[in-house]
């Protein structure tokens, strides 16, 4: 929760600089982010790759571990479509790269901004994007129970998204009454972790 | 998408390589600054829009929209999961 709010002050404090005139020219060029945003990629495939989760998860494997994040996944896309009816100015490609953040707000948003780059509403649906996956996240974090027992103990897996396998890990075990479900949420978390860049770069390509 | 995807399996297996040696961990560590100066500098960006700024409350219901069919997918998703997964127990 702590590490949320000084990521969003960031932001706040980005957007303050920015109309106080205090931000050099040279922050706001397209080099920056692009930058940063490899670095941050690179440190989350180290995480990744060096985790005991990974080894772990890779003893107790089984097929159907990977059913709950290819359902979020498929779940997640298939309403987030729907927002094309409900928001007019707004494609089914842009739609869809909205609901690929997974909760995985700080990556989607510099991915969508980074990506679509020239495209006149990039920072739009960046900031969208980033709006979204907070509130996501926030609702996982606060909703769980409510998620449990509307969808069973598997929702506040899949609303969760990638926080499943950290900020939301300890509310996802005390909703299923049950610790056997944390290699599930972790692998999930670790699933949609790898999907977000691959569905964000294919939807933004395609629209 | 594929520098991205590129970058992404060149972490995976530098963290692989370098297990349990302080320079992954401290590479993890980073991620704690990376992420402020990304959205820092993202802020900076949607700051410097003034076109954007004076739209911030439309992009918010905009977003509440995408976050909230987000959740209901993942919730019917999830239902549907645990049918197939069987042993899951409802509430």
């Amino acid at each position: 929760m702590k590490s949320n709010l000084v990521i969003i002050a960031c932001f706040v404090a980005g957007i303050a600089a920015a109309r106080l005139d205090m931000v050099p020219a040279w922050l706001l060029g397209h080099n920056v982010p692009v930058v940063i945003l490899s670095a941050l990629i690179f440190q989350v495939g180290i995480g990744l790759g060096a985790s005991d989760d990974l080894r772990n998860i890779r003893q107790s494997f089984g097929a159907g571990m990977l059913l709950l994040p290819v359902a979020t996944i498929a779940g997640t896309l298939l309403f987030s479509a729907a927002a094309v009816f409900l928001l007019s100015d707004r494609s089914l490609a842009d739609c869809l790269a909205l609901g690929s953040g997974f909760g995985y707000y700080s990556l989607s948003s510099v991915m969508i901004a980074d990506i679509k780059g020239a495209a006149p509403d990039a920072a739009e649906l960046a900031t969208i994007a980033l709006l979204a996956n907070i509130i996501r996240e926030m609702s996982a974090l606060f909703g769980a129970s409510l998620f449990a027992r509307w969808g069973g103990r598997y929702a506040p897996i899949s609303v969760a998204g990638i926080n499943s396998m950290d900020v939301c890990l300890p509310t996802i075990v005390r909703e299923a009454e049950g610790k056997d479900v944390v290699p599930l949420a972790v692998t999930h978390g670790m699933a949609l972790e790898v999907s977000v860049p691959i569905l964000i770069g294919f939807f933004c390509g395609a629209a | 998408m594929f520098r991205i995807l590129f970058i992404l399996i060149t972490g995976i297996a530098v963290g692989l390589a370098t297990r349990r040696t302080p320079a992954a961990k401290a590479a993890e560590r980073g991620i704690r600054f990376t992420v402020p100066a990304l959205l820092f500098v993202f802020g900076a960006a949607v700051g410097a829009d003034d076109k954007l700024i004076d739209n911030l409350g439309r992009y918010g219901w905009q977003a509440a929209i995408v976050a909230l069919l987000g959740i209901a997918g993942s919730i019917v998703a999830a239902r549907a999961a645990r049918r197939i997964i069987g042993k899951g127990g409802g509430r």
